[in-house]
């Protein structure tokens, strides 16, 4: 049994844009899955399909085993969502927003109140249980999100970008959060734009791109693929030029600071005996992006440019 | 599943949020009521004399207490679901396993309470300025019942409609207003010339309240079992109605 089950999903809005052009997508049991895309490649509508927010054209969605159209009630039941806007009643308090969403879930007042207290405590949000939501910071109110989407103790949690706009501080600490959320058994399905932190927190990855799913492998199988490492390096003296050296592309960014491209097969000692031969010495060295990042970039610019005319 | 303790909770979210903004919901009825009764009952009302054998008083208290319940029912429903859909919090019942049914009972319920709470209300104001009597509890209380239940309905699916706010003022100031007011409230379609008589029949408000006169006085300018049919017949097409729209997600569903 998977945890998420999709086939052939389409979805045409009444505008005739078309979202979805017929994904199947397949997530484990207690996996920790990151679904990435640019910008309107079909990511949200994904996930509005799966979590009812959208209704699909064609194409079926299982849960846990439950058909999200003959078997609603349960398939709904495996799932809790944290969406990309707040969209809590900014005028309730933060307990009362949680034991409602437990209500509509069916738990009784007793239970609600202790999974209330159990997810506020996680989400470390428990002092702020009496607080007005709309009184709470930015992090704390996507915080009170994963929290409400805890509540019922869904087996599938599905995270759209639950980390946007919050400071790196923050970031890190829901993570953290996160992590030990999927430790404890709830299959996580992940969409950012901060690749960094898919490639930190999931084990499997598809991109979308255009409607249609370009990539879906694990992690470390992806990151293998990239074939070429970026580096930015600091310099001791100014260059005047960027040096030519066989099989490195280099790029002068400013006059003590240069881009190279290093071929996997090459690695950096020749990179660097090439260098001390020209007398150029480097201070220090640096990723110019985040390997997966560049990954994406090259997936999603190799489908855009075979989709030109 | 149990759906009841959604129920449950969608009902007790929608009668706090009135309880809370008190002086918003509850208070208003009571002083517009009060002045109503003093001005058209009291101070003019003692030199109008008789209407179909009823002092002017006791013949407008049922008819304000109506107009209270079915604007407050109204309001009630249409602007807490809107706000719920412009704040987006209704993907928090979407999301969850609450059926169609249980969202718009839900909803419905939350503004039967407030519209028959605020006929109470206007009730005890109107006791203050006249000895009321009920001669029919049975028809004065299913009457009251069921035209909140009828706003509430309309009042949902304005909601589900309305792409603004302006949309969910639209049909009680142009609609709601004018048809209650000139649906026998303040005088008896008897004293009208023929041509407005005929045309007040098609006012379904003249019906509401009418029967709910007729619990209190005994007096009606229309038939009671058709009373009670059309308002029978109305809530029927508008659930309907409702929960097409809901099972389409118009208005709240991409």
């Amino acid at each position: 049994m998977k945890a998420l089950s999709i086939r052939n999903l389409r979805k045409t809005y009444n505008n005739g844009f078309e979202a979805l052009k017929g994904i199947d997508l397949d997530v484990e049991v207690g996996d920790f899955f990151a679904l990435l895309g640019p910008n309107g490649a079909g990511k949200s509508t994904a996930i509005g399909i799966i979590s009812s927010l959208v209704n699909a054209s064609a194409g079926s969605v299982s849960i846990f085993g439950h058909d999200l159209h003959s078997d609603r009630t349960q398939a709904k039941t495996c799932i809790g969502l944290v969406p990309q806007e707040i969209n809590f009643n900014q005028f309730d308090t933060v307990k009362n927003i949680l034991i409602n969403q437990a209500g509509y879930y069916g738990l009784p007042r007793k239970l609600a109140l202790q999974r209330t207290e159990l997810c506020l405590k996680q989400m470390d949000l428990w002092e702020k249980r009496d607080t007005v939501s709309r009184r709470l910071s930015g992090g704390m109110k996507r915080r009170v999100m994963i929290a409400r989407a805890m509540v019922h103790a869904p087996k599938l949690l599905i995270l759209d970008e639950p980390t946007a706009g919050v400071d790196i501080e923050i970031r890190r600490a829901m993570w953290k959060m996160m992590e030990a959320v999927n430790q404890q058994g709830t299959t996580i399905i992940l969409t950012t734009h901060y690749l960094e932190e898919a490639e930190s927190l999931c084990r499997n990855i598809a991109i979308i791109d255009q409607g249609k799913i370009v990539e879906n492998s694990d992690m470390s199988s992806l990151l293998a693929k990239l074939q070429v490492d970026h580096f930015v390096m600091d310099l001791a003296q100014p260059l005047a030029a960027a040096p030519q050296i066989d099989g490195f592309k280099m790029e002068l960014l400013t006059d003590k600071s240069l881009a190279v491209a290093v071929p996997k097969h090459s690695g950096l000692n020749q990179l660097f005996s090439e260098l001390t031969q020209r007398n150029i010495q480097v201070i220090s060295l640096k990723n110019k992006t985040n390997r997966l990042e560049q990954l994406f970039m090259d997936l999603v610019d190799a489908k855009t440019a075979g989709s030109q005319p | 599943m149990n759906h009841r303790i959604a129920f449950k909770t969608i009902v007790i979210k929608e009668i706090f949020r009135f309880v809370r903004i008190w002086p918003q919901t509850l208070l208003p009825p009571a002083i517009t009521t009060a002045l109503y009764f003093l001005i058209f009952g009291k101070l003019i009302g003692d030199r109008i004399g008789m209407v179909n054998g009823a002092t002017y008083m006791d013949y407008i208290v049922p008819g304000v207490i109506l107009m209270s319940v079915i604007s407050h029912a109204y309001a009630n429903v249409v602007s807490s679901f809107y706000s719920t859909k412009f704040q987006h919090n209704i993907e928090e019942l979407l999301v969850a396993p609450v059926p169609n049914w249980v969202i718009l009972g839900g909803y419905v319920t939350g503004g039967i309470v407030r519209g028959l709470l605020v006929g109470l209300v206007v009730g005890l104001i109107a006791q203050i300025f006249d000895d009321i009597a009920i001669q029919n509890w049975w028809i004065t209380l299913s009457v009251a019942f069921l035209t909140a239940t009828l706003f509430a309905l309309a009042g949902f699916i304005n909601a589900v409609l309305a792409e603004s706010f302006d949309d969910i003022s639209i049909i009680p100031n142009f609609v709601l207003t004018p048809l209650s007011y000139l649906g026998g409230v303040f005088y008896s379609v008897t004293m009208l010339p023929p041509i407005w008589q005929t045309i007040s029949i098609g006012n379904p408000i003249l019906y509401l309240v009418n029967a709910f006169r007729y619990g209190f006085i005994g007096i009606s300018d229309v038939d009671i079992g058709l009373a009670f049919t059309m308002i029978g017949s109305s809530i029927v097409i508008m659930t309907l109605i409702s929960l097409y729209l809901l099972h389409k997600g118009t208005g709240i569903k991409n």
